[in-house]
């Protein structure tokens, strides 16, 4: 979005196969230099002094809440970092297998040295799609990393059958219907499809209908017609013949809002403020694009918890839709009174 | 408003460019030495003319120093100790690469260091001394009298005193404590938070007192020469606290000088004799403030191109020992020498 450095965070529940994408990252020539924060040295069998290891140190700030944490070894590194820009194009950060995507994502958002220089780009998370159904069950862990992510790759294809792989894909976006999702075997993906996306992915908000989802979509062929006038409540079952399988998950739901009408400003900020400030602790990620009244520029913003960052995008395409599209993921959201006051919120 | 008889400093200024960003300086008797953000260290004469001295392979992340050397500490893992005529000394290098996150100097010649979570202590004698404390440090200091050093990391300050046996003692108070130091006569310990406030101990009783209140975070914090005030970046006014008392500034509001200005003061120091503090401004701005009355004398004018711009900070200034020379430097590499 910007000159700023973009930041891909790198999750995964133990074994998925994390590290096997970083050796390929680091070992490919793919003609870009990437400087990697890694929390286990030895598994990376790579010399490379882009190549940092980090503690995983979280802090709470001092606001007294539990939910605002922050990496504050990330602080640091990425300070370290900033001396020598220039020597590199993108920063991974890979956390643990049994990490909280929250504090990592957080500091880009809160550290103000950290969001001079550096922006989020994308929760790229790989999924084992063989024992993730079980991970979702056992480990609140596993859970919170594909509520986070903006890219899945649903790694070890290979190892299942394809109703096993329909009965992942099915549990994934219950929890997670706007993250695109990249089958893969050995994490073999095109690394284009998961790094340096400039919020590319963005933009699948406006196009996915939850509970009207095409899953496995693996290259960038946006040509699937979902017709833009579905309505549907996301906890509902569809039969589409497909094969694809509906969940609704016990305690990870979504919420998408949709506006034809321009949005007012002066009142879908202080709305939003107030929200992530109320019930920031449940929301783990929000996301929107909005035509604000007046506006000719689409403006974007994405939350994590409580934490908040927006900006205007670029302006509204000749023939596009000005269209307003606001995401929610999180545990018990108030689905009615967070659908409420985003209509108070539509411009008269 | 009226215009104050003060003539600006400009004249006096000895500019030069070290084309790489600055992150710290100080006189080594009559050469100013400047780390850069990467390999070297300029060493620069009354007439801004520069050696560069190559001491690190990577990133320069700390910096220190007294009156006779600059100590560094690198990505490279190593901590490096250089003289005003280009001698270096490697003081130590860790035996795991890590980085050398920051770097304390203590009056008798010893050094203190940290990689990860250790602190390491080089004595005057030359024996070395590690801890390991909770979390990473973000700050080291040594106080000024006896051979004890405050380690700043989350949650607190370990307080330890390298040469004896027994268990440091740990002051807590939650939150990320960065930069760290000591007041002049060593009563008060005060970091600077992650968050923008600062933290303090009376040392006699561990009394706690917080400064808070500033729009971004303290960087940089000097005493005056007297030890009685405490000078902060991180707001738009130059902020002192007042430690004229025993109690330090609890229950006191800061005096804030200088005319507010479009960014905040990024770096500052106090003048070695006189109440006078120099004041570097995030867009380049640069003054001579009076503490008695806040009077202001500009020695360079801003360079940022607007007000979110502050790829020009002021990064780095250092009074000479005498209070004749100021030495600045700035993110993008722009450097000068003020003399009075
Ligand atoms: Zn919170």
């Amino acid at each position: 979005m910007s000159d700023k450095i973009p930041v891909t965070v790198l999750t995964g529940y133990l074994g998925a196969g994390k590290t096997t994408l970083l050796n390929r990252i680091l070992s490919e020539p793919h003609g870009r230099k990437y400087a990697v924060i890694v929390n286990e040295f030895g598994e990376i069998g790579i010399d490379n002094d882009l190549v940092i290891g980090a503690d995983e140190e979280v802090f709470e700030m001092n606001n007294g809440c539990v939910c605002c944490t922050v990496r504050g070894d990330l602080v640091r590194i990425m300070g370290g970092l900033m001396r020598r820009k220039g020597k590199f194009d993108a920063i991974i950060v890979e956390t643990t297998g049994l990490a909280d995507p929250a504090p990592v994502a957080q500091t880009f958002f809160v550290d103000d040295d950290v969001r001079a220089h550096a922006a989020l780009d994308a929760v790229v998370t790989v999924a084992d799609a063989k024992w993730l159904s079980d991970r979702l069950k056992d480990a609140p862990e596993a859970k919170n990393q594909i509520a986070f992510a903006d890219v899945i790759v649903l790694n070890k294809t290979d190892l299942v059958s394809a109703d096993e792989l329909a009965e992942v894909e099915g549990r994934i976006r219950a929890i997670n219907p706007y993250a695109r999702l990249i089958r893969a075997e050995r994490c073999q993906v095109a690394l284009a499809d998961v790094l340096e996306r400039r919020a590319f992915d963005l933009d699948r908000i406006l196009e996915i209908e939850p509970g009207f989802l095409n899953t496995g979509d693996g290259h960038d062929h946006h040509g699937h017609d979902h017709g833009h006038d579905h309505d549907h409540d996301h906890n509902h079952d569809h039969g589409h013949g497909d094969g694809l399988k509906h969940y609704h998950d016990e305690d990870m739901q979504s919420l998408s809002l949709r506006a034809d009408r321009p949005v007012d400003p002066a009142r879908f900020m202080p709305w939003l403020q107030a929200l992530v400030a109320r019930d920031g602790k449940n929301i783990l990620r929000c996301k929107g694009i909005l035509s604000f009244k007046d506006d000719d520029e689409r403006y974007v913003f994405q939350g994590v918890h409580m934490m908040l960052d927006g900006t205007h995008q670029r302006p509204w395409r000749d023939g596009e839709a000005r269209e307003s599209r606001v995401i929610f993921i999180g545990r018990d959201l108030p689905e009615q009174a967070i659908r409420d006051g985003f209509a108070a919120c539509i411009a008269a | 408003m009226s215009e104050q008889a003060v003539a600006s400093l400009a004249e006096r200024v000895v500019p030069f460019d070290l084309g790489v960003p600055i992150i710290a300086t100080r006189f080594l008797g009559a050469t100013a030495a400047f780390a850069c953000g990467e390999e070297m260290v300029a060493l620069v004469g009354a007439d801004g003319a520069a050696t560069r001295v190559a001491v690190h392979g990577g990133a320069i992340l700390c910096a220190t120093g007294d009156a006779r050397r600059i100590v560094t500490g690198g990505d490279d893992g190593r901590v490096v100790a250089l003289d005003a005529d280009g001698a270096i000394e490697v003081v130590a290098t860790d035996a795991k690469r890590r980085w050398i996150d920051s770097v304390a100097l203590h009056a008798d010649g010893a050094v203190a260091w940290s990689a990860g979570k250790t602190v390491f202590v080089r004595t005057a004698k030359g024996d070395i001394k590690s801890l390991d404390v909770p979390s990473t440090p973000g700050g080291l200091a040594f106080a000024p009298r006896g051979f004890r050093l405050a380690i700043a990391h989350y949650n607190g300050v370990t307080l330890w005193f390298p040469n004896m046996a027994g268990t440091p003692e740990f002051w807590e108070w939650k939150g990320s404590h960065l930069a760290i130091g000591f007041s002049r006569d060593g009563k008060f310990l005060i970091t600077a938070m992650h968050e923008p406030a600062l933290h303090g101990w009376r040392v006699a009783d561990q009394r706690h007192m917080r400064m808070s209140g500033y729009p971004s975070r303290v960087k940089s914090m000097d005493w005056s020469a007297d030890g009685k005030w405490l000078a902060t970046s991180g707001a738009d006014e130059l902020i002192l606290w007042p430690f004229q008392s025993k109690d330090g500034p609890t229950g006191k509001p800061p005096v804030m000088l200088a005319a507010p200005n479009r960014s905040c003061v990024a770096a500052l120091a106090c003048h070695p004799a006189e109440e006078v503090v120099a004041a570097g401004y995030g867009d380049g701005t640069l003054r001579l403030v009076r503490v008695s009355d806040g009077a202001e004398i500009p020695v360079r004018a801003a360079t940022a191109a607007g007000p979110d711009d502050a790829s020009g900070a002021i990064s780095a200034l250092a009074w000479d020992a005498r209070g004749q020379m100021l030495a600045f430097g700035c993110a993008d590499g722009a450097a000068g020498l003020l003399k009075l």
